[in-house]
């Protein structure tokens, strides 16, 4: 029995293949009639295509206002690729966060990529999504997600994109990325394969893998790298995992978070910006203010316990729009280091967190509450 | 055979018998005492015998799995059923025909419970499993089944246009992210994917139209 009603990817789909379908065989006034009424009746509907330009709204208040030297830098994360012939959802998810960052004027400082760009660390998935951000008109930096590293151990990235740890100085402000899924070794003594240690790694709730780790090696070089930095410089670490302890069994985790902080305790204004939860999420640790990336490709729930106190949690998505909860955005860096963080929704208005917020610990600038709570 | 050869051959048969059961009904303490060691040594024999069987067996299909359900369970923890030591109390047990439990009940009602709960659970996180044809399970936006919410249905389902049951949304999942074929109501698979969702939501208040 045909289902009555269909979700919003359906509806596109069969648009498409209608459009597609018509255009073979068509002269060049009936071309021009048929654009634009399919434009017509797209726009009437609300469907948004793909590929289209999205005007970005950023919200403006007075801590955006003479902001000075502040500068901004967007991010996409998140998008799990497949090879086009097995799923093109998430592929056309990341093209559409491409198109954002693209229609952003003035464009920003970088864009930086948050990680988990395959979906199961296929070279060809590897390729499709270095393909796709080289579309980017910004200059890009990009950092490794689990996703991307463990079925050859990182082979295919390092080639494609280089070192997966550095560090580099923008306008004053200190840039780390740092590889921060290192996990303990539970593949050997089980006798997998590497698409075998793959796919227990992809699995979010899969209790089989390690929790993630930046490992000692990892905060030797962190610990060199910042030991020629005085105090009072503004440090912004990029790390897939949060870099703090929120709800293992999700690895939302990092288990020598206490060891990473206290590298960075030292700092005036530390700020991580992470991926790997798909939602939105922000807490404080002292100096350090975290914040999470959207995915491009789907929205992870919140986790049952763990959720620090300063995040107001992002209104439940609606699962009949493949797109909901998800998105991209992009930080103002202030010259203290500190961001307003923007959550560039999908359909949705964007929601800011401001630099306040953090910086008040919750009294001041607080995002506008979820009307859908978890469940 | 002449009948007073029968009735030797009947009354020696007789005898042979009455021998036996005196010898396997031992009545004096000791006699237990022995009767229990030979069954305990049987018991051991029977149990080695088939453990050798067994891992001839395993030799002979090594791609088999071994203990799915434990696997499975190692992979993606579950919650435990209920605890039901309770029905192992209580006097008005004695005597009912079909009432009176043992501790290896509770075990099978478990281990029975559980199996089809791992069932649904493997199926959950296999996209191949549920036939999808986007390389999609559930787990990718459902980690533990978390964000299913049973305990809310049946309710309105305001996208679908109608009120829903859990399996219409299952089915509805199945159709759209997963890119699947929808199951029967009692599609042995819709069972298990139920039974695994229900499962891990044990001892949420059941609060049915919750948006």
């Amino acid at each position: 029995m045909k289902p009555r009603h269909k979700s919003v990817e359906t509806k596109y789909m069969e648009e498409r293949e209608e459009f597609f379908r018509s255009l073979r065989k068509l002269d060049r006034r009936s071309f021009i009639k048929l654009s634009t009424a399919a434009l017509g009746a797209v726009a009437v509907q609300g469907l948004v295509p793909p590929n289209s330009f999205q005007p970005v709204t950023l919200a403006t208040g007075p801590t955006m206002q003479g902001a000075g030297n502040a500068f901004r830098i967007a991010y996409i994360s998140d998008s799990h690729l497949y090879e086009k012939d097995v799923n093109d959802r998430f592929v056309r998810a990341l093209m559409r966060a491409v198109d954002d960052v693209n229609a952003l004027d003035p464009q920003p400082d970088f864009v930086f990529y948050g990680g988990d760009l395959a979906q199961l660390g296929q070279p060809k998935e590897l390729e499709l999504g270095a393909g796709i951000l080289k579309n980017l008109k910004a200059p890009l930096k990009i950092m490794v997600g689990e996703h991307d590293w463990f079925l050859d151990m990182g082979e295919k990235w390092r080639a494609l994109f280089g070192e997966p740890t550095y560090s580099w100085d923008h306008k004053g402000i200190h840039f780390v990325t740092l590889l921060s899924v290192v996990e303990k070794d539970f593949w050997t003594a089980r006798g997998m394969t590497p698409m075998e240690r793959m796919k227990t790694v992809a699995g979010l709730d899969n209790s089989v893998q390690s929790p993630f780790s930046v490992g000692e090696a990892q905060r030797e070089w962190l610990r060199n790298d910042l030991a020629k930095y005085p105090d009072d410089t503004p440090v912004v670490v990029f790390s897939h995992s949060p870099l703090y302890k929120l709800y293992r069994p999700w690895n939302f985790w990092t288990d020598d978070a206490e060891e990473v902080q206290a590298l960075l305790k030292r700092f005036q204004n530390v700020v991580v910006l992470h991926g790997h939860t798909h939602q939105m999420l922000t807490n404080r640790i002292g100096n350090i203010h975290f914040h999470g990336f959207l995915a491009t490709a789907w929205p992870w729930p919140y986790a049952p316990q763990g959720l620090p106190e300063l995040t107001i949690e992002m209104a439940r998505p609606d699962p009949f729009n493949p797109q909901d909860g998800c998105g991209d955005g992009d930080a103002l860096v202030h010259p203290d280091g500190l961001v307003d963080k923007v959550y560039n929704f999908w359909n949705r208005n964007p929601v800011t967190v401001a630099r306040n917020y953090t910086a008040s610990w919750g009294k001041e600038g607080i995002p506008p509450q979820p009307n859908r709570p978890s469940y | 055979m002449s009948s007073n050869k029968r009735k030797a051959v009947i009354v020696l048969a007789g005898a042979v018998l009455v021998g036996l059961v005196f010898v396997t009904i031992d009545r004096t303490p000791a006699g237990e005492v022995q009767a229990v060691t030979r069954q305990e040594t049987e018991k051991e024999e029977g149990q080695a015998l088939a453990d050798s069987l067994m891992a001839q067996w395993k030799l002979k299909n090594p791609d088999r799995m071994d203990d799915w359900v434990a696997e499975e369970k190692e992979r993606h923890t579950i919650q435990p059923p209920a605890d039901n030591t309770d029905v192992l109390k209580g006097g008005q047990g004695e005597g009912h025909s079909y009432g009176k439990y043992t501790e290896r009940d509770l075990l099978l009602w478990a281990r029975e419970t559980e199996k089809l709960v791992v069932e649904g659970s493997r199926i959950f996180h296999d996209a191949a499993a549920l036939q999808g044809t986007v390389g999609v399970s559930c787990d990718m936006c459902h980690p533990h089944a978390a964000n299913t919410h049973p305990e809310t249905y049946p309710k309105f389902q305001v996208q679908m246009g109608r009120v829903a049951l859990l399996r219409d949304m299952i089915n509805w999942c199945i159709e759209q992210p997963v890119r699947g074929q929808r199951l029967a109501p009692d599609d042995a698979r819709m069972r298990a994917l139920e039974a695994y969702i229900y499962a891990q939501r044990k001892g949420t208040e059941l609060s049915y139209g919750k948006h």
